[in-house]
């Protein structure tokens, strides 16, 4: 009898909190797995513009990026204005892009090299002729899957 | 009077602070970037052998100038009316071989989906947003189409089944039937969309 009347105390238990660190640990390889750590910086602006029939651009491996806008703020002074194009992390004219193609497809193992889709991430206040430029290029170097990479939202919003 | 229960134990109290630090670094550098946009193929450089002789009435012309104005088969088109009228081209079905198609079979206008091409054409002080927008009014008309084929064939929208078809977590018996069926619809309505060159480029 004694031995059951000694657990009456009254006092509520403190909640244990040994599992947090599970939980917070769970949380963070979440995130960890799902981190893109981003392998060039931006120096253009990049407003894409809005697509509503869009597709995913699945497996990054298989992807080249191109960037064109108009240079930021810091770079307007050296480069001007007019919109150009990034390659990497550096400054373009339209005539490096088939170099440029070839040097990273070279850089994917053999049986990627001819899957490889080119995303033209390009700002929406851009003209179409830098774009058929680009284009042209690629059509040197025989790279004929693009993906023209936009923000998913109705089309008609583009133009205002 | 020290050495009566062993080794201390850690206070494990500060891991869930450690682990918090970390988690907000990842929480807060994460951008879960969902990269998607319109896939188009490009033409290949090389002019094709043998010169293919297309029917006027079956060329869907539309070119934009440089202030965005849509001219589409030589009638000024606000951007809004472009899918329908694409639609109407594309499944006009003029010589009435096509089973599937609802269109009013105007003789003046496409064949079948089959001959359909629809032929873009673009200034190069067009903007690239209203380019777009064109385009996506373009791959919506074949897309929609194809999704209205796709409900009556396997009651499912073809760009859902395009989208698992994609989707590298489908698993191989699945991705085998959907091929077949993405299949079969592409070629209810091929997708025939040319991009002519830039028109101050002035080349053909």
């Amino acid at each position: 009898m004694s031995k059951f009347a000694k657990k009456k105390d009254g006092e509520l238990p403190a909640v244990s909190t040994a599992s947090l660190p599970d939980i917070v640990f769970m949380l963070l390889f979440f995130f960890m797995t799902v981190t893109v750590m981003k392998d060039s910086s931006l120096k253009v602006e990049n407003t894409l513009p809005n697509a509503s029939e869009i597709k995913k651009l699945e497996k990054k491996d298989r992807v080249i990026y191109i960037y064109v806008g108009k240079p930021t703020p810091e770079f307007v002074s050296k480069f001007g204005a007019e919109p150009k194009i990034q390659l990497n992390d550096k400054f373009a004219g339209p005539s490096e892009v088939g170099d440029y193609i070839l040097m990273e497809r070279a850089k994917k193992s053999q049986d990627l090299q001819n899957v490889l889709t080119t995303a033209l991430k390009v700002d929406k206040n851009a003209n179409m002729g830098l774009i058929s430029d680009i284009k042209q290029e690629l059509r040197k170097v025989n790279a004929l899957k693009v993906n023209y990479t936009t923000y998913d939202g109705d089309a008609f919003n583009n133009l205002q | 009077m020290g050495r009566r229960a062993g080794a201390p134990e850690v206070n494990a109290g500060s891991m869930a602070d450690i682990a918090f630090l970390l988690l907000i670094f990842f929480l807060v550098t994460t951008t879960i970037e969902t990269d998607a946009g319109l896939d188009r193929m490009l033409p290949p450089i090389e002019p094709p052998e043998t010169d293919v002789i297309i029917k006027q009435k079956n060329i869907f012309q539309v070119s934009i100038n440089k202030n965005g104005q849509l001219l589409a088969d030589e009638e000024l088109t606000d951007l809004k009316d472009l899918r329908a009228k694409a639609i109407a081209f594309l499944e006009n079905n003029g010589d009435g071989t096509c089973g599937y198609c609802s269109g009013k079979k105007n003789p003046e206008s496409s064949d079948n989906p089959d001959k359909a091409i629809i032929s873009l054409k673009n200034d190069r002080e067009t903007k690239y947003s209203t380019y777009i927008t064109v385009q996506n009014e373009l791959v919506g008309a074949y897309n929609d189409l194809r999704n209205r084929e796709s409900m009556r064939l396997y009651n499912r929208k073809f760009v859902e089944l395009e989208a698992d078809y994609l989707n590298p977590e489908t698993d191989k018996d699945l991705k085998e039937e959907l091929k077949e069926k993405v299949k079969k619809i592409q070629e209810l309505f091929p997708q025939k969309l040319s991009e002519a060159e830039t028109s101050s480029s002035s080349s053909n």
